[in-house]
């Protein structure tokens, strides 16, 4: 297998199957849960119930769905434009199956009610060194590939990949300090408000670096290739780099208005979370202008319908976050189902959706193939996980919007004039609206499924040759 | 508040990290050329064998 002659393709094709297979049952925990919220009969025993289904959906869908997506994008992206094979083939193969190990172990200690109970890392130690021991071989994988690479430029791809590698390093082990007492058991080595500023400046920069800017890089490559077109502006991506780095760390203590946190520093997080508008928007209209001149390639080509599609969702709810992140706008949206239809905006309109066009992107490259099997089957899939989002969001903008609004109403002589059960009877339709939402983009999964495992099985594993570098002025 | 005794400097280190990384990068001529990186991309050719052998069967 250890041939420096073809592009290592072997573990690439092995993260973009299993992105494909871990979407599918994030997804349909996620959908469970969101039953669960409509038929409360289905939370079944301690091991199903939706408070230990919930974390498995969310580390399902972000670090087993995202995270092999962005393995698998992140490794082809860097050779192909590097032009040079992976650094060391055994390390990139640990990734891949130390990955799939963590992943397992997740589905296995949180329904069995194991967990730190910090959001988005719930995680136990022994777990978290495991993540820590494949993350640094990624990294070394990933740098080793940059530091032989045949072109004396590093694209733009793998700058915001790079700084994905090195900060999920950084929050993770920061955020996961913890002493442990039993194997299955630890204390967090920070407590109280410092626990919730440490936990949510790791929280919101997950976000900004796991679920923003690796999956930014995914767009920086895959969208101008779809489209046959150079990114609009190679300039402008460069500046959206380096603007997204220098303030995404500050915007975490959004997460924390009107609670223990210094009031300051909830003011300091606001402003830092609006000035991010501007990167991100930048962003987002330099991948969206890229198809200036072959607007009508997106008439026919349904992966580049999930390319842009997803990007208009990335404008959407990063303009959503900095309103929210207001503390007068967030004092009616905080706690409410609006954040979740927020995250979702987010994660299946953007993540989800860059993904999968990427990943349909992949296939056939991988495969030894013209094209996926059916391109039909791809626009039904983009037609379905449209339909789908804009059913999630939509619910949950409006059942959010009214819980906030019902739990701040108060009569003329300062009592409450709802229960809180009154909210939640309001919002009963809406949780109804937001399973349907999300059964109908799982079932896009499935078709995405069958079309992907059909096109594999119609071709052959190819490892791709290194083409010779082409003569180019510096 | 003792959160911030930590993440603060943390904060600080990490943005002259990155500005070392850009100044870097600047002095080792990344940025010289802000045209070119976006075409070579596309002059890639990541095409299956099976793909450009369709290609040239029936030249569009």
């Amino acid at each position: 297998m250890e041939n420096q002659a073809t592009y290592n393709y072997h573990v690439v094709r092995q993260f973009s199957i299993m992105t494909v297979i871990w979407g599918i049952v994030g997804m349909l925990v996620g959908v469970i849960c969101a039953a669960q919220m409509y038929w409360p009969e289905l939370n079944i025993g301690p091991y199903l119930h939706f408070g230990r289904l919930r974390p498995l959906h969310t580390n399902a869908v972000i670090f087993a769905f995202g995270g092999c997506a962005l393995f698998a994008t992140s490794y082809y992206v860097v050779q192909r434009t590097c032009n040079t094979r992976l650094f060391c083939d055994k390390l990139a193969a640990f990734t891949f199956w130390g990955w799939q190990l963590v992943i397992v172990l997740a589905a296995i200690t949180l329904p069995l009610g194991f967990t730190s109970g910090k959001e988005y890392a719930e995680l136990e130690w022994p777990i978290d060194i495991l993540i820590t021991i494949v993350w640094v071989a990624y990294a070394v994988v990933f740098f080793g590939t940059i530091a032989k690479r045949k072109v004396q430029h590093i694209y733009v791809a793998n700058w915001f990949f790079a700084a994905f590698i090195l900060a999920v390093a950084l929050l993770h082990i920061v955020n996961s300090l913890a002493v442990p007492v039993t194997l299955t058991k630890s204390y967090s080595v920070y407590a109280g408000a410092v626990d919730a500023m440490v936990q949510w400046w790791y929280g919101h920069n997950a976000v900004g670096f796991f679920l923003t800017a690796a999956f930014l890089g995914m767009m920086y490559y895959f969208v101008p290739k779809q489209a046959g077109r150079p990114v609009y502006s190679y300039r402008l991506s460069v500046v959206h780099f380096w603007a997204l780095i220098f303030t995404y760390m500050w915007a975490g203590p959004h997460h924390l208005h009107y609670t223990a946190l210094p009031d300051w520093t909830q003011s300091l997080g606001m402003v830092f979370s609006l000035i991010l508008l501007a990167p991100s928007w930048g962003g987002m209209i330099n991948g969206i202008m890229t198809l200036s001149g072959a607007w009508h390639k997106l008439r026919s080509d349904p992966i580049l319908k999930f390319l842009i599609t997803a990007l208009s969702f990335y404008g959407m709810s990063t303009f959503e976050g900095p309103m929210m992140s207001i503390k007068t706008v967030n004092a009616l949206s905080h706690y409410t189902d609006w954040t979740v239809g927020h995250v979702h905006s987010g994660a299946l309109g953007w993540v989800a959706m860059v993904s999968i066009g990427s990943i349909y992107y992949l296939i056939p490259r991988l495969f030894n193939r013209e094209q996926m099997h059916s391109i039909k089957l791809i626009e039904a899939h983009f037609w379905l996980a449209t339909v789908g989002v804009v059913l999630y969001i939509a619910s949950m903008w409006i059942a959010g919007v009214t819980q906030g609004l019902m739990w701040r109403a108060v009569n003329a002589d300062g009592t409450l004039m709802y229960a809180f059960i009154d909210a939640v009877k309001a919002s009963y339709p809406y949780y109804l609206i937001r399973f349907l939402g999300g059964a109908i983009f799982l079932s896009g999964m499935f078709l995405m499924l069958y079309n992907v495992l059909r096109t594999a099985f119609d071709g052959k594993a190819v490892d791709a040759q290194i083409p010779a570098i082409a003569a180019h002025a510096h | 508040m003792e959160s911030l005794y930590l993440l603060i400097p943390l904060s600080v280190l990490l943005v002259f990290l990155i500005g070392l990384i850009f100044w870097w990068s600047v002095r080792s001529g990344q940025f010289d050329d802000l045209e070119g990186p976006g075409w070579r991309v596309l002059q890639d050719d990541d095409k299956s064998v099976a793909d450009r052998a369709n290609e040239e069967k029936t030249p569009d």
